[in-house]
């Protein structure tokens, strides 16, 4: 059976039975719903915000968790009033771009990492280690210089160029590991036939990789979405914006009546990210736990 | 090994130039650097340069639109006198500790837990990663509702049960505000924690348990001489991978609290972007992030090695 901490059992002078439905709630069931509400009660409060109309939501003396009148009027602000369509696919475009070439990068070295002997492999690969460990927070006022210089300031590719920093060392280590696993023999083979080591990679390790490539492509994916910091500096015109910057920086009103469009945009906003992951959730934790496991 | 250019022997009087292409790309020591290239020159460009434009910046006394002079380590003497400074270094330690210590207790507890047989596991699992998961801007927005001075529900709550008379100012407060940071971090960063312990239980043979318990060991025996042990080296990477991000990070606070209340909340990201993007020091800005580098570094060093000593 599974193991648990149990401290102290049976300390109730109850003599509960070991393996008993009390020991069970207390050491399993109520734990286990305490983590569960309080991990999901941010997200529930802000469908039932986003929802409210503003005379149910600023009403102290009305029960505030559930919605009485339900109302999309504060999504349909969002759309109407604000440039939030325009920001969702700013998001969009910059994580499937900077997705896109991060893996294919990562794809490479990676590969290379994990298969070729070739001079400088193992200090590089300790530098693409390194440089996933890089802070965005420790570059950005020089990188700030960098994007200006390159005259790509409030484009996407003020993003779309920078986001692999973080994503390429990412996607290379996952992906190393993952190319580490497919026995060497059936290249080997191939190579014996009489075919090129790329076209050996391209057909016969890279299909293999599948489920590697899609964690890592979904990892990336989500970690552009989420991305503040760059987006924050690099980009200083409104219809530029990504999301979580337009979302922080611009729905915040003069007014104090704000929270329920803002609870809409943030929801909103998390909806593509939680849908991906929830289709492919067993990926996203074999990325997460990559680095971690695999070391 | 023959190229695939044209089969047979008249390879190399047909096409000289294709040939010695296709060699460099079958010699691993070429192909292995030029599969390499890409990657190493987006990290060149955008990591290491960088890095060193930041410490040229932090040596000489740069604002925006100013490129400024040779001051040597004048900045961070600044820095180290000043007492906003003082009070977010001393921060970052609190936070970074604070929140660490928190996230690995209940992250253990709750990997624990979801290694049980339960109904609805999966659907469970996936929803307690969510915080993870959500663009932290905006999921701390939902907490910043939460901890609002005249809406917020922890207030209304507790005044409704008659423990207290006026709402707290959550984020009004510096003792406070810096207690709710800390507590958003660890709810956003705990289910980190349990699905990188969960994936590390799960490898663990059920045998080394069931031999345990003949042999008359109780559950916490087992759990200190099996499980603890087994998880080491996965609790030791992930530990410092989150205190890599907590120390540096930068959304939560600037969401939250902005600093504030009167630069009590600060962390180093947030107080370098205040001073170096917001006042337009970029100097200042420059040496405050790079006050994160000693830490970092000792950090990144520690977990090459340890990877290095689990690997031997």
């Amino acid at each position: 059976m599974a193991v648990v901490i149990q401290p102290k059992a049976t300390s109730h002078g109850v003599g509960v039975d070991k393996s008993g439905p009390v020991r069970r709630i207390l050491t399993f069931w109520v734990p286990m719903t305490l983590f569960v509400v309080l991990t999901l009660f941010p997200f529930y409060w802000m469908l039932v915000a986003s929802l409210k109309p503003n005379n149910e939501l600023y009403n102290l003396r009305v029960f505030p968790f559930w919605v009485f009148n339900p109302t999309l009027d504060h999504y349909r602000y969002l759309f109407e009033k604000t440039l939030y369509f325009r920001w969702l696919m700013n998001t969009l475009l910059v994580a499937v771009a900077s997705t896109a070439i991060s893996l294919a990068f990562g794809i490479l070295a990676g590969y290379a990492l994990a298969r070729l002997r070739f001079w400088g492999a193992s200090i590089l690969g300790v530098a693409v280690f390194i440089s996933y460990l890089v802070p965005q927070t420790l570059l950005f006022i020089p990188m700030f210089d960098v994007i200006k210089t390159l005259n790509v300031a409030d484009t996407y590719w003020a993003l779309i160029l920078t986001y692999p920093t973080f994503l390429i060392p990412f996607c290379t280590w996952l992906l190393m590991g993952y190319f580490k696993s497919i026995p060497k023999e059936l290249e080997e083979s191939a190579l014996i036939d009489g075919s090129s080591r790329l076209r050996a990679m391209v057909e016969i390790v890279l299909p293999l990789a599948m489920p590697g490539i899609l964690s890592a492509g979904i990892f990336a994916f989500t970690l552009s979405w989420n991305e503040f910091i760059y987006a924050l500096v690099f980009i200083t015109t409104t219809p530029m914006k990504t999301l979580p910057v337009g979302v922080v920086n611009e729905l915040i009103r003069g007014d104090v009546f704000f929270w329920g469009s803002l609870m809409a945009g943030a929801l909103l906003g998390s909806v593509p990210v939680a849908l991906i992951y929830s289709f492919f959730v067993e990926y996203y934790v074999a990325g997460l736990t990559a680095g971690a496991v695999k070391g | 090994m023959s190229t695939r250019v044209t089969p047979g022997i008249a390879i190399g009087a047909r096409a000289p130039a294709r040939r010695r292409f296709g060699d460099i790309l079958e010699r691993e020591n070429s192909l292995g650097l030029i599969l390499m290239a890409p990657a190493v020159l987006i990290l060149f460009l955008f990591i290491a340069y960088p890095f060193f434009l930041g410490i040229w910046y932090s040596l000489v006394n740069a604002r925006i639109g100013v490129p400024g002079e040779f001051v040597g380590l004048q900045n961070f003497i600044r820095n180290a006198g000043d007492g906003i400074f003082q009070k977010t270094l001393m921060n970052t330690f609190t936070y970074t500790i604070i929140t660490t210590i928190f996230k690995l207790f209940l992250g253990m507890a709750l990997a624990l837990l979801m290694n049980q047989h339960f109904p609805l596991k999966n659907l469970v699992r996936a929803g307690l990663l969510l915080p993870w998961i959500i663009p932290t801007a905006l999921s701390t927005l939902a907490w910043l509702w939460i901890f609002d001075s005249t809406y917020g529900i922890i207030s209304w709550a507790l005044k409704n049960m008659g423990l207290i008379k006026t709402n707290i100012a959550f984020l009004g407060d510096p003792t406070l505000a810096m207690g709710s940071v800390i507590a958003v971090n660890i709810w956003r960063g705990t289910p980190f924690f349990a699905i990188s312990l969960l994936a590390a239980l799960q490898t663990i043979s059920q045998d080394l348990y069931e031999a345990a318990a003949i042999d008359g060991a109780g559950a916490w025996h087992r759990f200190k001489h099996i499980t603890l042990p087994l998880m080491m080296p996965v609790l030791t990477i992930v530990t410092l991978f989150s205190i890599i991000w907590t120390f540096a990070d930068f959304q939560l606070v600037y969401v939250l609290t902005r600093g504030g209340p009167t630069n009590s909340t600060h962390l180093l990201a947030t107080l370098a972007y205040q001073i170096g993007m917001s006042a337009g020091e970029l100097s200042m800005g420059a040496a405050i992030s790079l006050w994160m580098f000693p830490f970092m570094a000792a950090l990144v060093i520690l977990v090459l090695w340890y990877q290095r000593r689990e690997t031997v």
